[in-house]
Parts: structure tokens; sequence; C-alpha cells
């Protein structure tokens, strides 16, 4: 079965990919380097109505669907998977509203998000409850129109930035995953602090914290979702973001293959280049067949998301291999570049550190694991 | 594995230990940050001999085995891999050519005060264009009446800039390729000597590598060191000694991320218990240990034959390709282990993962060493 790309889907692929080259590959080093959030990035993929792309025009999105969306963020990921992941976070903060929201809600909130006026995070994670996502124990108690919102949320994408922030708090007394309840957090309105700032060992350009809800009074209209609902709102908005996190795994592997390519062919070494040796040659050929496969999960994922049918597990496969994927042979790429390949600012250094992370956040290669085992035991 | 090593070798080890918990440990995670040279470190490690263990005591040195140095790096690198690595780059790489083929005086005049460390040393032989193919060196010394003129310049040098005395690799004869590299001592500071940019590297910050430049700078005839277009040999096997330093190395900091998994795995719950009680992680440590346990042991076989005068390059080659790959994969298991926390500078993991890459990197990529092992095998 051959994927083949829509006329229109094309044309995303192309515009993101000009894109990409022109404004973000100049700066990539600097973002990861000095660890600077690419806000002037964000507001130019805003221009060109990239940054709420599988969302309907209506509220201001993109209108295109999700293999699209794929597209975008493993083009822009290719060049800096910081950017890739800012963008594949706001994107995701913005879909338990359009799922779940009232009409006001999305009426509301989504122009903000798909404008880029305001920065959007999903605030999920605790220090206690990582994997294990029903351990959430920051609470909401209601308290006449508003709900009050205490405890800490980390690891947490976006979060110095973000203007609206979709919050996992527990709401009753139902037992693990069955308490909590989605909340829309917007920030002027219900003010939180910005905790600690996590020093990472790559995506140095998106800025990780923690976010501190102190007394936090949040309108009771903000309840995304009903009651108790909260567990499904975010495993919902979390099986499309492993397409995302996919897609960007796969860009960072594409760019590992593109780089070993075009230095295995210029380094000299024994008086002929790097890639006369067959053991380069293959190393090269093993890359290009798993980044083939990552390709063809990603798009399979987000085509079935696209087509309204069950793709919780293709999602997960896609996450797991193609994250995988992107760390084996990130490590590749430094080992055919040598020592080259071990210093700051050179393009692999950076892949292998960004390609870790795909391992970890939504869902770690563990989680995934549990998702697909758990649909087939079932 | 006790069972290796005498009891002189048990009591260097507990020494070591003692030293990298009371003194690395506390500020280890600091210093990776600063990127700055461990002086402090380096002052204690020549107290305790560390610099110059498998020195004869004539030469300053503690006189023992390449095994006991073995165990004292891997204690080390427990704790920090950039002062493991500095300690072989002085030791393995940058005195044993020395120890081997100098003459008296060269020995007296460099070999002691380095093994007292009292001085660091450096080894320079790689260049822009002479990674794996050592061969391909182009920096060069023509005599010139009683003085070598040394005109090149290398790069990925450890110890750069710290040490006070450099083994540089040069070609004495450009038609001879390999049979024309002669080995050469520079002190810091001669003129027409320059340590160049330090590189900014993903790990092992508290090392410092990069480039030296030499622009007819002069050195006495008499820094030669062996025979003349022999250099490529000598190093040859200065490089063996180092592939058991660096597996060494790659043992210690395995372990280190084995034990800062397995404490993280106790102590960190999830659904209701510590995650080291589901099966997943609990495998994952196993085949951890595992991989230690077998780099480990080839570690001590491979000293064993180094210290009885064996022949070991291939041994040397296999050991360096195993336990660096080993190291890679286990610190890689050690940060998932540790989930978001391992991706933060804030856990130990997170260096050491990044330290663990230059492993396959180092003194032979894994590819030169399959090199060295398959020619042995097909020979």
């Amino acid at each position: 079965m051959a994927f083949i790309l829509t006329e229109e889907q094309k044309l995303i692929q192309a515009l993101a990919r000009e894109f990409a080259e022109k404004e973000v590959e100049p700066i990539a080093i600097k973002v990861d380097l000095d660890g600077i959030y690419p806000d002037e990035t964000m507001k130019k993929l805003a221009q060109i109505d990239l940054t709420a792309i599988p969302y309907p025009c209506e509220y201001g999105g993109g209108g295109a669907d999700y293999v699209s969306y794929a597209l975008v963020i493993e083009e822009i990921s290719k060049v800096c998977a910081s950017t890739g992941v800012v963008l594949a976070c706001h994107t995701l903060a913005q879909s338990p509203i359009l799922q779940f929201g009232t009409p006001e809600q999305k009426a509301k909130f989504l122009p903000m998000l798909t404008s880029y006026n305001m920065l959007g995070g999903f605030a999920l994670t605790e220090a206690g409850a990582g994997t294990d996502a029903g351990a959430v124990a920051t609470t909401a108690v209601l308290d006449g129109d508003h709900y009050v919102i205490n405890g800490t949320k980390s690891w947490i994408t976006n979060g110095d930035r973000a203007g609206i922030v979709v919050l996992m708090a527990r709401t009753g007394t139902g037992e693990g995953t069955k308490g909590i309840s989605a909340f829309i957090v917007e920030k002027s309105v219900s003010p939180f602090t910005v905790g600690k700032h996590e020093d990472k060992m790559g995506v140095r350009g998106s800025h990780t914290t923690e976010l501190i809800f102190k007394n936090c009074r949040v309108p009771k209209e903000n309840l995304l979702g009903k009651i108790g609902e909260g567990f499904k709102v975010a495993m919902a908005s979390l099986d499309g973001g492993r397409i995302g996190i996919a897609a960007q795994a796969l860009g960072i592997a594409q760019a590992c293959l593109d780089e070993s390519i075009r230095y295995s062919k210029e380094r000299k070494q024994f008086g002929r280049p790097l890639a006369s040796n067959q053991a380069i040659q293959w190393m090269i050929a093993d890359m290009a067949k798993d980044v083939m496969a990552s390709r063809m999960l990603v798009y399979n994922a987000a085509s079935l998301k696209d087509n309204g049918m069950p793709f919780s597990m293709e999602a997960a496969v896609a996450k797991l291999f193609c994250s995988e994927t992107a760390m084996k042979h990130s490590i590749k790429a430094i080992q055919i570049h040598g020592g080259y390949g071990y210093v700051r600012g050179s393009k692999v250094e950076r892949l292998l550190r960004d390609a870790k992370i795909t391992e970890i956040y939504e869902g770690t290669s563990e989680v995934q694991r549990m998702v697909i085992s758990a649909n087939l035991l079932r | 594995m006790s069972y290796f090593l005498t009891e002189e070798q048990e009591l260097m080890r507990g020494i070591a230990r003692e030293f990298a918990k009371c003194e690395i440990a506390p500020v280890a995670k600091q210093l990776d940050v600063t990127g700055e040279f461990p002086w402090d470190w380096i002052k204690k490690c020549a107290e305790l001999n560390f610099l110059g263990v498998s020195i004869p005591e004539e030469y300053g040195g503690a006189g023992a085995d390449c095994l006991s140095e073995c165990v004292i790096i891997e204690e080390i690198a427990k704790e920090s891999g950039s002062l493991a690595l500095i300690i072989d780059a002085h030791t393995s790489l940058g005195c044993m050519p020395l120890l081997f083929e100098g003459t008296e005086e060269q020995k007296q005049k460099y070999l002691v005060p380095a093994a007292k460390g009292e001085k660091l040393m450096s080894f320079g032989l790689t260049e822009p264009g002479a990674g794996s193919d050592a061969g391909g060196t182009k920096t060069t010394a023509v005599l010139d009446g009683d003085e070598w003129v040394i005109n090149g310049s290398k790069c990925w040098i450890t110890n750069i800039g710290a040490a006070d005395t450099y083994i540089i690799t040069a070609k004495t004869d450009p038609e001879k390729g390999n049979r024309g590299i002669s080995a050469f001592i520079i002190e810091k500071g001669t003129p027409g000597f320059e340590v160049g940019k330090f590189e900014k590297k993903m790990g092992l910050n508290n090392s410092a590598t990069g480039e030296l430049f030499f622009r007819n700078c002069r050195i006495p005839k008499e820094n030669l060191i062996g025979k003349l277009n022999k250099g490529f040999p000598l190093f040859l096997k200065g490089l063996d000694e180092g592939r058991i330093a660096i597996s060494a190395m790659a043992v210690g900091m395995a372990q280190g991320a084995l034990d800062r998994a397995v404490a993280y795995a106790k102590e960190r719950v999830q659904f209701g218990r510590p995650i080291s009680q589901f099966q997943a992680i609990a495998f994952y440590l196993a085949e951890m240990a595992m991989q230690i346990e077998v780099a480990r042991t080839m570690l001590y076989r491979v000293a064993k034959m180094r210290d009885e005068g064996l022949p070991y390059t291939k041994e040397a080659a296999m050991l360096k390709l195993f336990s660096s790959e080993m190291c890679c994969w286990v610190c890689d298991k050690a940060v998932q282990i540790h989930g978001g926390n391992g991706y933060s500078r804030e856990f130990d993991v997170e260096r050491f993962m990044r330290d663990a890459k230059l492993l396959t990197i180092g003194e032979g990529t894994s590819e030169v060493c399959k090199l060295v092992i398959s020619g042995h095998v097909l020979a």
C-alpha cells in the first residue's frame, strides 16, 4: 500500500519545507545553544496559518487535515526540534477545547490560540504523576461561581509563556482516573505562577517549567467536558498528540539520514570518502529503512484519525517506533561524524540530545508498550 | 569480582571509591555545568599517586599494574567521566610512550614529574584530516641543525592548556605514509607552539579538548622519542593501553548509571508501587547488570594479559568496542528509567548519557576497532 499525498497536502508540505529552510534553520543552532524560545518563528507560522493546522477555519484554524499537520511538524523538526515541539504542544492544547468544549468555550478560546495571540499549554504531569497520569494530586474545589485550584504541575512545555492552559485536576472523591476533571485556565483571568525551569539535555528552545496554582480561581464555566471526565479528555488529546511527537521524531530521523549522507560523501579518510566503506553504506541503508517505515506509520495513524477511525493503537505504535528510530539513528549519525559529531554546534550532536526526549514525553516508550499490549490482550 | 583482584588491588579500589565519593561526587554536577578544568581533583589525585599508578616507582609512579589502574579509573568514572578521561590521556597516552621508548634523560625530565602528578601530559595524534586514518598525518618535523622544526596542527587533543608536556606525532618522511611518522616531546610555552580553541562538547565538559598549532616551532633534537620514523608502532602501542583505560571508564560509568537507576527505580512510585516492581523495569536493570558484568570480566582479563606481557591488541579492540557500546546503551536505559527527570541536568544520568557517547568515538572509533578485530580474524 503506497501512501500518496494529495495535492493539497503536498502544497502544505512544500510551504512548511520552504519556511523551515528559510526561517527556522538559520537560527536553529542559536535557539538550542542559548535556549531561546522561538517567538518570532511562531508569529511567522501564525501569519501563514500553520499554528492550528488541523482545526476548522471557523475558529481561525488552518482547515487542513491531520496528515498535513504531521507533514508540517516533520518539516519543522527536520531543522529544529525545539520549534517542532513548541508548535506541537501549542496545537495539542487546542485539541481538547475543540473536542470537548461548549460552543461558547470554542468561540471564546480557540481564536486566541489559533491566531497565536496566546500560546497554549497542556498541564497534566505532576511530580508524582508521570506515567501514572491517574495519580494527579492537584485539586479543584467548587466555591460559588469558581473552581479553586491548588497544586503544582511539572514538566509543562511552553509553561512560562502559555496564556491558556488546559489543566487536569482532581474534583471528586472518585478513585484514580475517575475523579479528574479538565479546565481551561486563562492566565490573565486566573493567575498562576511559573516555578522551576528545567535545564534539559535537549529541545532547549522549548521552555519546560513547573506551574504553581495557589488558590487559583477559575470561572465555573471553564470546566472542560463533564465533571469527572478529565482523564478521558487528557487521553483523547494525547492520542492525537502522539502523532505530533511521532512526526517530530520522524523529522529528527530524516535529518540524521540527510546529514549522514552528506557528511559520508564529503569526509575523506584513507584517501576515499567515508561513503565508500561498506560498513557506512549499510548504516545508511538501515537508517533509510527505518525512516521510511516511520513515515508510513505516522501518515497511517494521521489518516485513520482524519477518517474518523480508531487510531489510538496506531498512534502508540507510530510514536514508539519513530522515537526509537530517531534515538537509534541519531547515535549512528554521530558515529559517522566521529569527533565532529560530538561538538556543540554540530547538527547531529543536537539531533541526539533532541531525539532522546521523544522516547520520554507524550507517554514514554514504556507507556506506548502498555497501550499497545493492552489493545491486544484485552 | 574480587576473584580477579589481589588484596592490594581491593585496597586501592577502596581508596579510589572513598576519593570519588568524598571529593568528586559532591561537586561533579556543578562542575559539569561550568565546564572548568578540575584542578582540585587533579591535586588530590597527585597526592594519592593516581596520576602514575602503573608507572614504576623508580620513575615516580606507584609501581602497580594495569589492572590496579583499571580499578582506580573504574571507581573515578562512577562519579566523573571527565576526570577518568583526563587521567587516561595523561597516563596511558601521555606517559606510556616515554616509558616504552624514552631515553633515561627524557624519563627523568618528563616522566618523573608526570608520574608524580606535578605536571600533566597530553598526547597529540589526531588532525583535521587524520582521524581514524592516523596515517594521514600532515604535521611535519624537519631537522635543522640541532633542532626539529615542527609545522602543522592537531585537533581533538585531550588535556590541552592544562598539560605541561605534549607528545605529538609528525611526518619525518612525507614519502613513506605510516612508516614516515615520528613522535616528539614539546613543552608548553615553546615559541611557535600555541593552544587553539577549546571544543564545546556534548559531554565530558571538564576535560579540555581542542586544537594545537605549530608554526616553525623549534625543539631540541633530543626530543625525538624512540627511533626516527618509528612513531606509528609506538603510538599504536599507546592506543592499546588507552583502549584498556577507556574500557575501565566505560565499565565505571555504566556501573554508576546502573546504581543510580536501581536507587531511582526503588524510590519512584507510579501506579501505587515502586517502578522496580514492574517487570519491564526490573528486566532492564537485569540486562544492564549483565552487560556490565560481561564487560568488567573482559576488562580484567585483558588487563591481566597486558600485565603478563601477552599480546593483547585484538583483545583490547574487542574490549573497547564492547564496553563503549555497552556503556552508551546502559546510560541511555538509565535515563529512560528516570523518565523526564533523566532528561534534566538535575539528575546525574543525564550527564552520564552525554559523557558516554564519546567512548565509541575517542581512542579509535567503534569502526576502527572493527578494522583491528577483522584484520586479526582474517590474518
